[in-house]
């Protein structure tokens, strides 16, 4: 039974994970570039969603399209501050500027919302689970957390490969210049994958500071962290793998510390990140070339 | 093609000046004298209530680097320091966290801090100067802030706040024969070895000693869990001592979980793990947002036993829309209470909470009790501004080992303390009823 509930934390922490890598792997795919700020993206989405509950008393479910809204703009604002001009740079270079984005977020939000930490009240409707005579607890933020992953991953699959949008990204992901050559704007579709990765970024953060309510400027880095890695190990690029990475790595971590080690759960992690690209070494489902996104 | 690579260069360098800038920006906000941070000040406190306050310590940055030139000039001068008095400040450094996770502490020791300058500098005689450096809770910009503070002419060091800057700081002040008197860095690292460095609050080991004693007296909890960060010195430190102490204490130790500042989200593990050993207290040598999540999980997972925590905990009333039901009932040891009834706590509270809209906590007040202990030792001193840092130092040495040095404050009476740094005080439990502490004795 304690196995039982591991498993479930686990796969609970792994869907936030996945939402995360979600994003790290659509823009990695289609922009070829790694966004370091999409984590605190995340923390932005956190403080808009507990600024709409807390200031403006909105209920949950219009707190958290206002972060979406909000994020979905900001995304597409630093995509097209920051990244737009670069588009031709060498990757190092937009490397640097993401790394910068992610400074600059932290320190604004540090300076609008302070330093101390913010008690986010959870947006999850439904209370804990009782089975078993109560051997069995399932909160509901878990519950809650796993089913809008696998929503999400089942829309952005249709959107992917049902849709327009999606055709043009998945061409843009291809080849870029062929893209373009048959007539993709693949600015726009750079951008819908901006504002795309970043709607989901505001998910993100609301799921994750509702199963971990302190919120503070730096509440999105290490998730971010874990998430890239996430997306790393089920193939950065693919969205799959994404959600497999982020899953899988949600399972190791909180297994490893029941199992192993509390002191050790990160080094379980990371040991096996590198045994898989030891192995395989564009990561679980990443393919080689072609069918990125 | 060319013209976009040098584009690239240009917003590439921009961004890393802008890098550079907010890191410079952070670390030398109040560079400028005390005098620009008191002009300021009462400006913001009269509105600043609990959100607005830190913003305090970081917009000024603009402001006060722009009024740089003029305050430098002001700072000879210093006309309304002096209020007809003539003896020049002494400069006290102050140096903690004013942003980042651990603000909370860092906050209410300056403001703690200011109180009891303020509170001197009013009384005429001898006049003091503050001068509060932000260190983000990191040993490297701890180190910046003092050198700053060293460039600016500090004479004594408070701080500082926390311990693994601490034990990064204390080596330069030993070095430089600076007097630094901290009001919470807690570890015994931070003064080992270095006669000049003293200490206002409990070592950890005290700390972790006196918890264990003290579960033990009352009968808090027969089976106790522990979780602690193993990444931390503070909460390891006083793990090790409690751990050591409960061989020999009423109670039984069940199950040990960590955790790191990496993994501090998901408790999960160690909660279910305290829960199957049939744990019915956990002691939490821990800071307060892990606490809190704690907490929360514990909740959801349907499990209530009695918390204990050290003075980490203490901040936790503070969070944002935090949920104070959720810590009801949970017991910490502190020295100090805001709820006693003697004239020194209660004229600090009403002046705290009108100056800062908040309730102090136990760092205030040790930040407090730091600025009046340095006060008391200099009170038959030739000492004044033109006394260098060094001399300064032998004396308030001399002052602070000797026998006949007691000081009373708000965290405790009869205070002294050894030659190694250490003081002797008694610690006082606390509990959290309402949302509010309550001492348990």
């Amino acid at each position: 039974m304690a196995f039982l509930s591991y498993l479930i934390s686990g796969i609970s922490l792994g869907s936030i994970y996945a939402i995360i890598a979600l994003g790290y792997t659509m823009v990695y795919g289609i922009a070829k570039m790694l966004n370091f700020a999409h984590g605190d993206v995340i923390m932005v989405g956190g403080y808009m969603a507990y600024m709409a509950t807390t200031e403006f008393g909105w209920s949950p479910l219009p707190s958290t399209l206002f972060a979406m809204a909000v994020c979905t703009l900001l995304g597409v604002l630093i995509e097209q501050f920051a990244y737009k001009p670069l588009r031709r740079a060498p990757s190092l270079a937009v490397l640097i500027t993401a790394i910068g984005v992610s400074y600059f977020l932290q320190n604004a939000a540090l300076l609008l919302w302070s330093a101390n930490p913010k008690s986010f009240t959870s947006v999850v409707p439904f209370g804990t689970l009782r089975l078993f005579d109560g051997r069995l607890i399932i909160s509901g933020t878990a519950m809650f957390t796993i089913i809008i992953c696998i929503v999400i991953i089942v829309g952005l699959s249709a959107i992917v490969h049902r849709t327009k949008v999606g055709k043009a990204m998945r061409a843009v992901s291809e080849d870029r210049d062929a893209a373009q050559l048959m007539g993709v704007s693949v600015n726009r579709t750079i951008s819908t994958t901006f504002a795309i990765g970043s709607a989901l970024a505001a998910i993100a953060g609301v799921l994750l500071s509702s199963a971990y309510p302190i919120l503070m400027p730096t509440s999105g880095a290490m998730p971010g962290i874990k998430a890239f890695t996430a997306a790393v190990f089920g193939g950065i690029g693919s969205i799959p793998g994404a959600f497999l990475g982020g899953i899988l790595l949600g399972i190791i971590e909180i297994l490893g510390k029941a199992y192993i080690s509390t002191q050790l759960s990160d080094a379980i992690v990371f040991a096996v990140l590198i045994i898989i690209l030891l192995v395989k070494p564009t990561g679980l489902l990443g393919r080689k070339v072609l069918v990125k996104v | 093609m060319k013209k976009r690579a040098y584009m690239t260069l240009v917003v590439a360098l921009m961004l890393c000046l802008a890098l550079l800038a907010s890191c410079t920006g952070t670390g030398t906000t109040p560079t400028t004298s005390g005098t620009a941070a008191k002009t300021d000040a009462p400006a913001d406190t009269t509105k600043a209530t609990e959100t607005e306050k830190p913003e305090e310590t970081d917009p000024p940055a603009e402001s006060e680097t722009e009024t740089e030139a003029e305050t430098t000039a002001a700072e000879t001068t210093a006309p309304e320091e002096t209020q007809g008095d003539l003896e020049a400040p002494i400069k006290i450094g102050g140096i903690g966290p004013l942003s980042g996770g651990a603000a909370v502490y860092g906050i209410a020791v300056a403001n703690g801090a200011k109180i009891a300058v303020d509170e001197i500098n009013a009384l005429g005689g001898r006049q003091f100067e503050l001068n509060f450096q932000d260190d983000e809770h990191d040993a490297e910009k701890s180190v910046n802030a003092y050198n700053v503070l060293k460039d600016w002419g500090m004479q004594v060091l408070v701080g500082t706040v926390t311990t693994t800057p601490g034990v990064a700081v204390s080596p330069e002040a030993f070095a430089d024969r600076v007097f630094m008197l901290t009001p919470s860095a807690s570890s015994p690292l931070v003064i080992e070895g270095k006669d000049n460095v003293f200490q206002m609050c409990f070592t950890d080991p005290n700390q972790g000693i006196a918890s264990a004693q003290y579960i033990s007296e009352k009968k808090l909890g027969e089976k106790v869990a522990i979780i602690y960060n193993n990444g931390d010195a503070y909460s390891s430190g006083i793990y090790e001592k409690f751990v050591s102490e409960a061989d020999e204490a009423d109670f039984e130790v069940v199950s040990t979980t960590t955790f790191t500042d990496e993994t501090a989200n998901d408790f999960s593990v160690q909660l279910t793990e305290a829960k199957n050993a049939g744990a019915d207290l956990i002691f939490l040598p821990i800071y307060y947002q892990p606490a809190s999540l704690i907490l929360t999980q514990a909740k959801a997972l349907d499990y209530a036993p009695a918390f204990f925590g050290v003075d980490g905990m203490d901040g936790i009333l503070t969070v944002e829309n935090f949920d104070t039901s959720l810590a009801e009932g949970v017991m910490l040891l502190t020295p100090f209470a805001a709820d006693a009834t003697d004239d020194l706590t209660v004229s600090f509270v009403e002046k705290y909470q009108k100056e800062y809209g908040e309730i102090p906590n136990q760092f205030a007040a040790d930040a407090y009790d730091c600025v009046y202990a340095i006060y008391e030792a200099l009170k038959d001193s030739e000492a004044n501004a033109e006394t260098s840092a060094e001399d300064l130092c032998t004396e308030l040495i001399a002052t602070f080992t000797s026998e006949s040095f007691v000081f009373n404050g708000l965290t405790g009476d009869n205070m002294t303390w050894a030659a190694s740094g250490e003081v002797a005080k008694s610690p006082k439990g606390m509990v959290i009823e309402d949302g509010a502490y309550v001492g348990m004795d």
